[in-house]
């Protein structure tokens, strides 16, 4: 910590409860909690019970749970695949083409999302292109929205790649495609499960864009949740939603353990 | 293999860093490439490796022109100032990178990666990552991965100075070494040590501002530059400007006598002397000054002593009582340690 003082950290870390709870933590403890309660009239909930989560077991919640993995799983290794690819294509650019790349892949980003969710129910309502209606244009949705952020950390990793790696393997006698895939992208290992995850936790909550595009039989989790609080259903959608947190956290959980064991080496 | 630079220019953008350079590496020659930081040293060993291309000339491997090629078709030894250790791979994958880039048969691969890790005394760390060793054992192992490809010609780009004084020397010794066990290997050597230069090479080429100063052998260069540029980057001689007159020079007021080697009488010369020939008190070829400061090396004495405005330094063994500031002193030269530089080949 940059505060030396003893009086001066104290005073940092009553900061940072006073802004971090509220604004931070508390709105998680909310939901957690209600997601065990039945009825939340006063200050505090009543009724604790686990029925919410009995629930989710039947019905269509394991499904839509299972929609968003996949979707999400694929969306952010299609966008992994892409954003790299495209990251190390913009590297043996010029200076102008790359800055013509980096813009393209930001507009993703500044565009909003139900205008992209939009754009691409237009662009595929028609033949050959007719996706509408199925879970190919939700995952592609998603792989859309969240490249950007792919192509932007593993942009930013390239740059910092010390050249000499690449300069020596070559020297060794290592054609270009034994450099990428031997020491390049092993390099970038790290940057690259991170970029993973960003996008999967992304994904997983994105709802603007698939609220506009998805078919009834590929419902992923957020827009249950929007459905059930919309229903007036609170209770139920506090516990979908504390699914839908663990099992992002998980996976995030788990991707962070390869990355660990990726940059240890 | 030797190598061969024909009148090679690099430019990057208006800016020219390597201005036809003209330059051969015998074949088993070690050339060390001498100068100060921005001359260009590192530019020329990247011509070579293929990762800059020459604006002009060509660059020849063994006879071949390889301008054109890329850097993994020239089959070349190359050890960066970082080493550049493959930081995912163990010792022995990063010696045999090479090999198995070049589909090497896997038990030639074997044979040969303890092979050279034996060369450089580092088969018992072959297990290891390159962040668990030291600075030393990374070097060792950047040199055993150029050398496991068995290229014809060994690149290194000051490979000793990420190292401390002590352990520069022992490694010096070991390139050395390294050398007469691969006497067919031509090595050209980036440094701006004029001690590694003087230990290790065949010859040496000197550069500043981008161009070949002077090329010869060490004993050459130091006994005899031929520039004033080389005389004070190659043992950090005294320079003097002189006018000759007939067999001897004149200094300010004083005639010294040094070999004229033909240089007209009534030119411009400069006076090189080094200063562990300069002695201290009255002898032939005396000059007198006043002492400027005196500096203590152990072993010797640096005496700094001004004449007419101009610095000549002595080095003298220890002295038990040394001149004080600013006291009167003479120093003094034999004729046959001093070297005349003409003004038609001073440093331009
Ligand atoms: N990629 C580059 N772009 C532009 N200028 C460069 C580039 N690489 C080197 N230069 C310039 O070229 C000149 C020579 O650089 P070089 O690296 O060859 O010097 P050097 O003799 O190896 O110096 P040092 O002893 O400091 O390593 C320097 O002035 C440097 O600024
Ligand atoms: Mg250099």
């Amino acid at each position: 910590m940059l505060v030396h003082s003893r009086g001066g950290r104290w005073a940092v870390w009553i900061v940072f409860f006073a802004l971090f709870l509220p604004v931070f933590a508390l709105p998680f403890l909310v939901i957690m909690v209600a997601s065990f309660a039945t009825s939340w009239s006063g200050a505090f909930p009543s009724g604790m019970t686990l029925g919410h989560y009995q629930e989710l077991t039947k019905g269509d919640s394991p499904h839509a749970l299972l929609t968003s993995l996949v979707t999400a799983l694929v969306a952010s290794l299609a966008a992994l695949a892409i954003g790299t690819w495209a990251a190390l294509g913009a590297e043996a650019l010029r200076r102008r083409g790359r800055r013509v790349v980096d813009a393209l892949f930001m507009l993703p980003v500044a565009v909003p999302s139900v205008v992209v969710g939009l754009s691409l129910l237009v662009a595929f309502s028609k033949p050959p292109l007719l996706l509408n209606g199925t879970s190919t244009i939700v995952i592609t949705a998603h792989t859309v929205l969240v490249t950007a952020f792919a192509y932007q950390s593993v942009a930013a990793a390239l740059t910092r790649l010390d050249p000499a790696y690449e300069q020596s393997a070559a020297s060794l006698g290592a054609r270009p495609s034994y450099v990428l895939w031997r020491v390049k992208l092993p390099l970038l290992l790290p940057s690259l499960t991170a970029a993973a995850g960003l996008c999967f936790a992304l994904s997983m909550g994105e709802l603007s864009a698939t609220m506009m595009l998805y078919p009834p039989n590929w419902v992923p989790l957020p827009v249950t949740i929007f459905g059930a609080t919309d229903r007036g259903a609170l209770f139920t959608g506090a516990a979908l939603a504390v699914v839908l947190m663990a099992s992002t956290l998980l996976v995030l959980f788990a991707v962070s353990r390869i990355r660990n064991r990726a940059s240890y080496r | 293999m030797g190598i061969r630079f024909d009148s090679v220019t690099v430019r990057y953008g208006d800016n020219t860093v390597l201005d036809s350079l003209d330059l051969t590496v015998e074949p088993g020659e070690v050339m060390a490439l001498l100068g100060p930081s921005g001359s260009g040293k590192t530019t020329a060993l990247r011509a070579v490796a293929g990762f800059v291309t020459p604006a002009a000339g060509r660059v020849l491997i063994g006879g071949r022109d390889v301008t054109a090629l890329p850097p993994h078709r020239r089959g070349i030894g190359m050890v960066v100032q970082q080493y550049a250790l493959f930081p995912h791979l163990r010792v022995e994958q990063n010696v045999a990178f090479g090999l198995k880039a070049r589909k090497v048969p896997r038990a030639r691969i074997a044979e040969r990666v303890s092979e050279a890790l034996r060369m450089t005394g580092m088969e018992r760390y072959a297990r290891r990552y390159p962040r668990e060793l030291s600075g030393g054992q990374q070097q060792r192992v950047a040199i055993a991965r150029a050398l496991a490809i068995r290229p014809g010609v060994l690149l290194l780009d000051e490979p000793l100075s990420a190292l401390d004084a002590q352990l520069r020397s022992g490694m010096l010794a070991e390139l050395a070494r390294l050398h007469r066990e691969l006497p067919d290997v031509s090595i050209l050597y980036v440094t701006h040590d004029q001690i590694e230069a003087l230990t290790l090479a065949d010859r040496i080429a000197v550069m500043d501002k981008a161009r070949l100063q002077d090329c010869g052998t060490p004993q050459d260069l130091y006994r005899r530059p031929r520039t004033e540029f080389t005389a004070s980057f190659v043992g950090n001689a005294n320079l003097l400007p002189v006018t000759v007159i007939g067999d001897a020079v004149r200094f300010g007021g004083t005639e010294l006598k040094v070999p004229v080697d033909g240089i007209a009488p009534g030119a411009a010369a400069t006076l090189c002397v080094r200063p562990h020939l300069v002695g201290l008190g009255e002898g032939p070829n005396a000059l007198r000054g006043t002492v400027a400061e005196v500096q203590w090396r152990g072993a010797t004495h640096r005496v700094f002593v001004d004449i007419d405005g101009h610095q000549i330094k002595a080095d003298v063994r220890e002295l038990r009582t040394p001149p004080a500031l600013g006291q009167q002193v003479a120093v003094h030269f034999a004729t046959q340690d001093a070297v005349l530089l003409g003004a038609g080949v001073a440093d331009g």
